[in-house]
Parts: C-alpha cells; sequence; structure tokens
C-alpha cells in the first residue's frame, strides 16, 4: 500500500547519480565546444533525410533516408531468412542422424569462430561471384515488366541496387542464423522429453512430433533471447557497409565525410538506428506477453 | 465393494514378453521377464521403485527398447515386425506419471492432435471424436481451457481422454496418480475404473492397491528386474507366496 506507484519517489541516491549524469553531459559538450573548437551546425542536417526534388516538385529522400531504408530492408528480410535458417539447422542440430547434425555443427562453429567482418569479407566474394549469377538476380530484374519492377522496388530497394541488396541479405542472415541456430536448439533442448513421449504415444510421426509439440513450445521460451538476436542482427546490418552495400552506416559515411559534419550525421544515424531497434524491442516486448497469455 | 468382473471373459493374448532382458548400460533392468496379457484382461504391476516396472510396460509402446527375447503386441513382434513404432503406438494407449499435457494447445486440441495427424481424420472427425470422450472421463465443460487452468486431476483425466481417442486396444498407465493430490487420485481411479468396466485391456503400475483389489484380474508384483509373483488379487492380497511380496504389502498396506 506504501507504494502504489513504483518509481515516483527519489531518494537521495537517485539524486546524486542523476546530478552526476548532467554534470558528465555538461562537461563533455563543454569538451567538444571549447577544446575540440568543433562549431555545432545542424542546419544541412534535414536536408540529407529529405531533399526538395524541383524536377518532380514533390520532397524525395535524400541519402540518409534511402539508407535507413536499406537498411530497414536488409533488417526485415535478414531476419525471415536468418529465422528460417535458424529453425532448419536447429532442428538438424537435434536430429537422431548424425549427418545432418554435424552439418548444422559445422556451420555454427565456422560462423561463430570467425569475426563477422572477416566472414562477410570472404562470403561476399564467394555470393556476388558465384551465387548471384548462378540466381540470375541481375537478369531477373532487367527483363521483369513495369508492375514487378514496382514490388520488386518496394521489397529490395532501387533496381538497380537490387543484387547489392540481395547480397547484403545472405551475407547478414548466413551469419545471424548461426546464433539463431544456437538459440533454437537450447530452446528444443529445454522441452522436456516427456513431452515427446506424449506425442509418440498418441502415434504422432517424429516430423509431426516436431512441427506441432516441440517446436512452438522450443520457440516460446526463446522469445527473449530470440528477440534480442534480432536487434543485433538490426545493427549487424551496418556491418555490410563494407561490402558497399548502400545501406544508413554506408551512406553516413559518405554524408559525414561530404559535409565535414561529423558529429552531426553520426548523432543523427545513432539516432535512426536507436529507433528502429528501440521499435524491434517493444514489438517484441508485446509479443512475449502475448505468448504468455495464450501460454499455460 | 467388489468390482463387477461382469461379462468379462479373457480372450485371445494381444500382449506376450518371452525371455525378455533389457539393460540401461551396466544396469540388468529387466530380467527373463515372461507375461502373457490377454484381450479384455486388467494387469496391475506392482512392486518397489527402481524395480523396471515403468520400463516393463514403456517396451509395449516402444519408448523403450529391449534387447533380447521377444515382445509380441497385438500380433506383431517389436523390433523385427515391419510395422512401425508409430502404428503399433496407435493400438496402444499410454498414460504418464507427470502431467505431460501439451501445453500451449487448447485441451481439446490436446485430444485432437492424434487423430487427426496420426489417424488421418478431419479436423472436424477429430473434434467430435475428442468431445465424446472428454464427455466420457467428465470433464466436456474444460474442452477450450488450457492445461495449465486445469487441477491435476483434470489434467490427468484429459491425457485419459487423449490416449482413448486414439481408440486404441491397449491402455498403458505409468503410475498414473502419483504426480496427483490425495484428494485427485480418487477421479482419476473412477475414470480407469470406468475404462475396465468397459472392456478395456489394460496393464496399470500403480501403488493404488484398492484400486488394484478391486479392478484387476491379474496382480503382477515385480522385484529388482523380475517378475516374482503374478496371481489374481484374492489370492496375492491374501496369502502372497514370495517373502519379498508379504515385505512389500506389509509395508504399503500398514498405513
Amino acid at each position: 500500500m506504501a507504494s502504489r506507484r513504483k518509481g515516483i519517489r527519489l531518494s537521495w541516491v537517485d539524486c546524486i547519480v542523476f546530478a552526476a549524469l548532467i554534470a558528465a553531459a555538461a562537461y563533455v559538450s563543454y569538451r567538444v565546444d571549447s577544446v575540440l573548437e568543433y562549431r555545432w551546425d545542424w542546419s544541412g542536417i534535414p536536408g540529407y533525410l529529405y531533399r526538395w526534388d524541383e524536377d518532380q516538385q514533390r520532397w524525395v529522400a535524400n541519402l540518409l533516408m534511402q539508407g535507413l531504408f536499406t537498411t530497414l530492408r536488409l533488417a526485415l528480410w535478414g531476419i525471415v531468412l536468418a529465422a528460417v535458417i535458424g529453425v532448419l539447422f536447429g532442428i538438424m542440430r537435434t536430429a537422431g542422424r548424425l549427418f545432418p547434425r554435424m552439418l548444422s555443427r559445422a556451420y555454427v562453429e565456422l560462423i561463430r569462430n570467425i569475426p563477422p567482418l572477416v566472414f562477410v569479407f570472404i562470403f561476399y566474394f564467394f555470393i556476388s561471384s558465384q551465387v548471384m549469377p548462378l540466381l540470375g538476380v541481375e537478369e531477373y530484374v532487367r527483363n521483369a515488366s513495369a508492375g514487378t519492377l514496382a514490388w520488386l522496388e518496394f521489397l529490395f530497394g532501387p533496381p538497380k541496387l537490387i543484387p547489392n541488396v540481395i547480397a547484403g541479405i545472405l551475407c547478414l542472415s548466413m551469419f545471424e542464423g548461426a546464433y539463431v541456430t544456437e538459440i533454437v536448439r537450447a530452446g528444443i533442448q529445454a522441452v522436456p522429453k516427456t513431452q515427446a513421449e506424449a506425442g509418440l504415444s498418441v502415434g504422432l510421426s517424429d516430423r509431426q512430433l516436431m512441427r506441432y509439440v516441440i517446436l512452438p513450445q522450443a520457440v516460446q521460451r526463446v522469445v527473449p533471447p530470440l528477440a534480442g538476436q534480432f536487434i543485433t542482427l538490426v545493427k549487424n546490418s551496418s556491418i555490410v557497409s563494407l561490402i558497399s552495400i548502400q545501406e544508413l552506416t554506408f551512406l553516413a559515411v559518405e554524408t559525414a565525410v561530404s559535409t565535414m559534419r561529423m558529429f552531426e550525421v553520426w548523432i543523427t544515424v545513432a539516432a535512426l538506428y536507436f529507433g528502429v531497434c528501440f521499435c524491434c524491442a517493444l514489438l517484441f516486448n508485446r509479443l512475449e506477453r502475448r505468448m504468455a497469455v495464450t501460454g499455460p | 465393494m467388489r468390482f463387477p468382473k461382469g461379462p468379462h471373459t479373457p480372450g485371445k493374448v494381444v500382449i506376450e514378453f518371452e525371455g525378455v532382458n533389457k539393460w540401461f548400460g551396466e544396469f540388468h533392468v529387466l530380467k527373463d521377464i515372461n507375461l502373457q496379457v490377454r484381450e479384455r484382461e486388467r494387469v496391475v504391476i506392482c512392486g518397489p521403485s527402481g524395480s523396471g516396472k515403468s520400463t516393463l510396460i514403456r517396451c509395449i509402446n516402444r519408448l523403450e527398447e529391449h534387447q533380447e527375447g521377444r515382445i509380441v503386441v497385438d500380433g506383431h513382434e517389436l523390433g523385427n515386425d515391419p510395422k512401425s513404432a508409430a502404428a503399433i503406438r496407435k493400438e496402444v494407449g499410454m498414460v504418464f506419471p507427470i502431467l505431460n499435457l501439451f501445453p500451449l494447445l487448447r485441451v481439446v486440441y490436446n485430444c485432437m492432435r492424434g487423430p487427426s495427424n496420426a489417424g488421418g481424420f478431419s479436423m472436424a472427425e477429430a473434434r467430435d471424436r475428442a468431445m465424446e470422450y472428454l464427455a466420457r472421463v467428465r470433464i466436456p465443460e474444460q474442452a477450450e481451457k488450457y492445461p495449465g487452468q486445469l487441477s491435476g486431476g483434470q489434467q490427468q483425466r484429459v491425457a485419459i481422454a487423449r490416449s482413448l481417442c486414439m481408440q486404441p486396444r491397449i491402455m498403458l498407465f505409468d503410475e498414473p496418480t502419483s504426480a496427483l493430490d490425495p484428494e485427485m487420485i480418487k477421479e482419476v481411479l473412477d475414470v480407469m475404473a470406468d475404462l475396465a468396466k468397459s472392456g478395456m485391456t489394460m496393464i496399470v503400475v500403480t501403488h493404488e492397491m484398492g484400486f488394484a483389489r478391486t479392478v484387476a484380474d491379474t496382480m503382477v508384483f515385480m522385484d529388482a528386474g523380475r517378475i516374482v509373483e503374478s496371481a489374481p488379487p484374492e489370492r496375492f492380497f491374501a496369502r502372497p507366496e514370495s517373502g519379498r511380496s508379504k515385505l512389500f504389502l506389509s509395508r504399503i498396506l500398514s498405513h
């Protein structure tokens, strides 16, 4: 009864911590202003988000927003693909037969034990020289009708960058998929063995057992770590800027260099990433709560 | 109260163990098991914990594999017959010692999973059947709830209904009341007694000697992996033959 509303009353410790934080922030901005003699100039930044196009007579996304959209596409497709890879390899990882188990283990260990940058450099070379021609993406885009092209643009961004974006998505999802695999495996192994026995005893096949009994429970258990991994995926999408995927970080580098407004550009970019990731976090929180309600 | 043995006439042999041996690693858990269960027979298996009772009945639906000897279930020799384990399991229902309904599925879907996936029934048919058996275990009104919202006794009755939905010819009960509070045990045993009356072939591992006395046709007493004694309940409870069964009975009947 004493604390009907939590977190309203401040103790003196809170006050001291709060004061210290304000002091630290003031000190940093003072240093930047006086010692670095940095001239803040935010005036150009909105123009790099959106600009007025004289020819079309309307506002169009400029570099940073284009980058953000590409990042969102990378993240969305990356999450979907990483989830598919993770579930598939996660199931294989717990399989009874040796071959799928070994294959999945090899995949996970290979990716977990090399730095993401190195992986991306190697894998990108492989993808751009081998996989993309094989998939025939470029050709497909070139020959696509106007209708499909509009769809493709909505899903993957500007047509001439589609092969580029798809390569980025493949890199990112292959990389994050390994971590999702481990999470899914942990989830599957956390489902009590008695659930499997119950399923088998009513005549379900191994496949039905996995699909209807084990996997749903496994996924429910691992929603929090999965959410963390997907948010990591959004942030890690910046890694593919190194292979010239034109996403937010890549275009931010260009903008920062050409405008010389380092802090302003990067703070803006940080805010954009924060916005996206925080929205993801809120979304997953809701999902988690909803699953808890429908659960046992 | 005597349990009406009724129209009960044991038929042909549906489960047969012949010289079955099983090891868990070094541990010899089943030793030279010979057992015959006839159609409509009710067998209660008792014995101290670790004596191999659960392992024995888990061999019947292939949750455990035996290493030596023959087990024939419904005319199919296990491990040797092209008929798969899944096919055997459709004929043999099982209720487990712990509560293991599928937690993310509503009660009625728990019961429908088997018929709709393994039995090849449409969802509507599976649902009808699920409701029929939920009524048999006297909880049709709980059909739309989740298992976590039910009491232990209710969950165990749903587990029985879930097995019955496959319309098995044989039901195995592995200490179905061991996880339950005392006041819930009776509701589960009552459902099992009903099932026995309907002529189901049942093998029950339990320590509920009152239930055993009234329902069993045959008492099987196991100790250290062996079947020590096998007798009708009248004789088993009144004049146990072996020293081990005497000791066991004196311990669990004394309180």
